[in-house]
């Protein structure tokens, strides 16, 4: 039965998120975006009670940790789970700072894929410890299928080389899971995962970036020199099959996919909220029932901007409902990934017209919400990505078709 | 007169066989200008009366997020998409030039049941909820087929469940059984008026108390089927209470229409009615009691034509998706193009959003939730993306879209009017 409210049944965790947001992160938001590179210390008290709701099957899901595809349903019915929680909570979260939530300790990136693909050994060897993401290198961004960083087997560990950029919490984290070719001959299917400890010796930190936005999250660039792995540590199977391709490692992503768009909606959310104090001050309301026309352009205009939002909100909804109802998710994922990342930063830069010179200053966290909003639609399959992902699906094209 | 004059100069109507159509369309644009409105409509009465009104009861409240349609939603959108996609789909073209709806197509939705959605049972209706949901899934089902035969044919819906939410129990007894038969009367819920900046809550049409009487002037634009419509519902303000709806009979003296054929929904049969000195008893004031009616009824009609928007473009999405994989240029698809593919890729995006905002409007109405934000939210992004997928459809079928070989062009115009026009619809 159609009902695209926020089940009742979450709606404390929204409430203890927001909370959250609005004591912890808000008070600091600015304090980090200037010290860029130093240690929000402030997180380690908060990652460790969201640790508690997590180890208290709460499911909160602050972070990329908790999604994963949902077992089947038994009863067959209509069901509301960790994708819709992280979802919801996400947006609380980066309604309070969306950089503080991309160095959350233990909630990184790396968790999600261990989640997605570890098997029951390194599920357990790897549970409580921060797990950041290797993907990009210098010369493959968004073309994961052309990375250079290699992986030989050598007796009872893999040895990796290469290098490494934009690793988020990449100097924070305790392990890193890199992707690297077991054979650069066979392309996609040769890409796997490992598990990198952190304090791994030929795991070499080479730089930390300075960033247009979300720069109380360290984004780090690694290089790989002989950095020896232990063959047990590879995520997933170490078979080359071609046939399946990609599909293990990019799994990863239909479940990441809503929770980057729960950023950009947390951040869209922010500015809206902002926007529309700054106009009532100023004497501007929306009116719902009057016709847009009818009212002041500033009205127009910020209901426009209320509409992309709702618009984004609801198909990143459907894309988390999807996952925690077993359905295939991919193409919905793209859309809400799609229309919630280039609606964060339209609304954010919209909103600041609006609000004029205040909407510029420092004074005020409008222009940061409007850099870290950038991000969320470049990370994690640009804009350009997701419309290339679902052309493909929607048209039944493949790569090579659809170039 | 001069451009009329000049028209007939055109050889060109003769070179394209155009002329016979084209003096059947200035016949129905001009029609003598205003006469009196169907004059022989039927005459309304009870046969029973009830003691109270009768209301649908509400749906259940739903437990949790979720987008499915229950079984019998289901079960109705399948029916109904069926007929609009044989039926309506073929219909379209000659409906879309002559204006009109076939009588067949009409019957048939007459025994789909289409009129009396909004019916009680207890006045012979047969659904046992009141369901703003289900109303926008036909709707969208209906205008996936066309949008313009869709409206004709929910144009006496938009009545009944107008009567139904608001009538009392004699408005109640006096209409709606006849919604309820195989001979349904064609109806329209009249709020639109002309002239630039029309604001649905300050209308022009005015009515004020004379004795027990109202008496109502005005023009209203953009009515379906104004022309056969036996029963009107009328948007008008009244002096001293602010907007309000009134019953009116089409026999009723002083009330006038001329056929105003629009850029789209043209087999509807727009028309304009024109209000002189119209006489109603003071039992023709629908929703007395229920002070935010009119709020409500602009509310759920700008639902409506949301979710014959989304019906539509996805009508569109669907007829795009074979043509671009089909088309060659330069030696292969042009859905191998980015330029087309992702132009496909965000007609996907918006349609998606499109349907998910219409629905939620929809389901806070049915759970007697306010829903003044959400219907408006969906309104400006059917209107807006609703326009903008018109526009790309024919422009990603270039001079195919352009000509009335394809329905392409249709669709560009009825997408461009749906998210104007206010009124002639419920959900």
């Amino acid at each position: 039965m159609i009902n695209l409210e926020v089940p009742k049944k979450f709606e404390p965790l929204v409430e203890q998120a927001h909370i959250v947001a609005v004591e912890v992160l808000r008070p600091i938001s600015r304090k980090y975006d200037v010290a860029e590179h130093e240690y929000p210390k402030e997180l380690d008290m908060l990652a460790a009670l969201i640790d508690g709701m997590d180890d208290g099957g709460n499911s909160s899901g602050a972070g990329a940790a908790g999604v994963s595809q949902a077992q089947k349903n038994g009863d067959g019915g209509n069901r509301n789970g960790s994708n819709m929680a992280s979802v919801l909570s996400i947006i609380e979260m980066c309604w309070g700072d969306v950089g503080l939530l991309l160095t959350m300790p233990r909630q990184g990136l790396g968790n999600s894929a261990i989640a997605a693909v570890a098997d029951d050994d390194q599920k357990e060897r790897f549970a409580g410890k921060w797990a950041a993401m290797a993907i990009t290198e210098p010369e493959a961004g968004s073309d994961s299928a052309a990375i250079r960083t290699t992986a030989v087997l050598d007796g009872d560990e893999y040895v990796l080389n290469g290098e490494k950029i934009y690793v988020t919490s990449g100097e924070r984290a305790e392990l890193v899971v890199v992707w690297a070719s077991l054979d650069r001959e066979v392309g996609r299917a040769a890409i796997k995962s490992f598990v990198v400890e952190r304090s791994n010796p030929g795991l070499k930190l080479d730089r930390l970036e300075h960033k247009l936005g979300i720069r109380a999250s360290d984004t780090a660039a690694f290089i790989l020199d002989d950095c020896r792995v232990p063959k047990e540590d590879l995520l997933g199977s170490p078979e080359i099959d071609t046939k399946k391709g990609f599909g293990g490692v990019m799994r990863t992503f239909d479940n990441t996919r809503p929770l980057v768009a729960a950023m950009a909606l947390g951040v869209a959310r922010a500015c809206i909220e902002h926007t529309r104090d700054a106009l009532k001050e100023a004497g501007v309301e929306v009116d719902y029932d009057r016709p847009a026309n009818s009212q002041h352009a500033a009205a127009a205009e910020l209901l426009e901007l209320e509409a992309e939002f709702e618009a984004s909100r609801l198909l990143t909804m459907e894309a988390a409902w999807m996952a925690d109802n077993s359905k295939p998710n991919s193409l919905h994922a793209s859309y809400a990934k799609a229309k919630a990342g280039r609606t964060g930063t339209d609304v954010a830069l919209r909103c600041i017209a609006l609000c004029g010179s205040a909407g510029l200053g420092e004074e005020e966290l409008l222009e940061k919400w409007a850099r870290d909003a950038k991000i969320l639609d470049i990370f994690e399959g640009t804009q350009q990505i997701q419309l290339l992902i679902i052309a493909r699906q929607l048209l039944g094209l493949t790569s090579a078709e659809l170039k | 007169m001069r451009g009329l004059q000049r028209l007939s100069q055109l050889d060109l109507i003769d070179r394209a066989g155009l002329r016979g159509l084209t003096e059947r369309l200035v016949y129905r644009g001009t029609r003598n200008g205003f006469r009196a409105a169907n004059a022989a409509g039927r005459t309304f009465a009870a046969a029973q009366k009830l003691g109270k009104p009768a209301r649908q009861p509400r749906r259940k409240r739903p437990a949790g997020f979720d987008v499915t349609p229950d079984d019998e939603q289901l079960m109705m959108q399948e029916a109904v998409g069926d007929f609009a996609q044989e039926k309506l789909r073929k219909a379209a073209t000659d409906a879309d030039a002559s204006c009109t709806a076939p009588q067949e197509l009409l019957e048939q939705s007459a025994e789909l049941g289409i009129a009396m959605l909004g019916v009680p049972e207890e006045l012979g209706g047969a659904f046992a909820e009141r369901s703003a949901v289900t109303s926008a899934l036909i709707t969208e089902a209906l205008a996936g087929g066309d949008m313009g035969l869709a409206w004709a044919l929910l144009a006496p819906s938009a009545v009944s469940s107008a009567i139904g939410l608001w009538g009392d129990a004699d408005q109640q007894s006096t209409y709606l059984p006849e919604f309820t038969g195989e001979n349904v009367p064609a109806a329209a819920l009249a709020i639109h008026e002309p002239g630039a900046l029309f604001d649905p809550f300050e209308l022009e049409t005015k009515a004020r108390r004379d004795g027990d009487d109202f008496v109502i002037d005005g023009l209203k634009a953009l009515v379906p089927r104004a022309a056969d419509a036996e029963l009107f519902v009328i948007g008008a303000d009244l002096e001293g209470e602010g907007p309000s709806l009134f019953v009116v009979e089409s026999k009723t003296k002083g009330v006038l229409t001329q056929s105003e054929p629009a850029i789209g929904l043209r087999a509807a049969g727009t028309g304009e009615v024109k209000l002189e000195g119209v006489r109603v008893p003071a039992t023709a004031r629908l929703g007395a009691e229920a002070d935010d009616s009119y709020t409500e009824c602009i509310r759920l009609s700008r639902i409506a034509w949301c979710a014959m928007a989304v019906g539509t473009a996805q009508g569109a999405l669907d007829f795009l998706i074979p043509y671009v994989k089909d088309r060659k240029a330069f030696g292969e698809p042009i859905a191998n193009r980015q330029a087309v593919a992702f132009n496909m890729s965000n007609i996907a995006i918006e349609v998606e959003g499109m349907r998910l905002t219409t629905y939620r409007a929809a389901s806070l109405a049915d759970q007697g939730k306010p829903f003044a934000r959400e219907s408006a939210i969906a309104r400006q992004l059917c209107a807006s993306k609703g326009m903008q997928i018109g526009s790309d459809a024919v422009q990603l079928l270039g001079g195919h879209g352009y000509v009335k070989e394809y329905p392409v062009e249709r669709w560009y115009r009825d997408l461009r009017a749906a998210g104007v026009v206010e009124g002639g619809l419920l959900v």
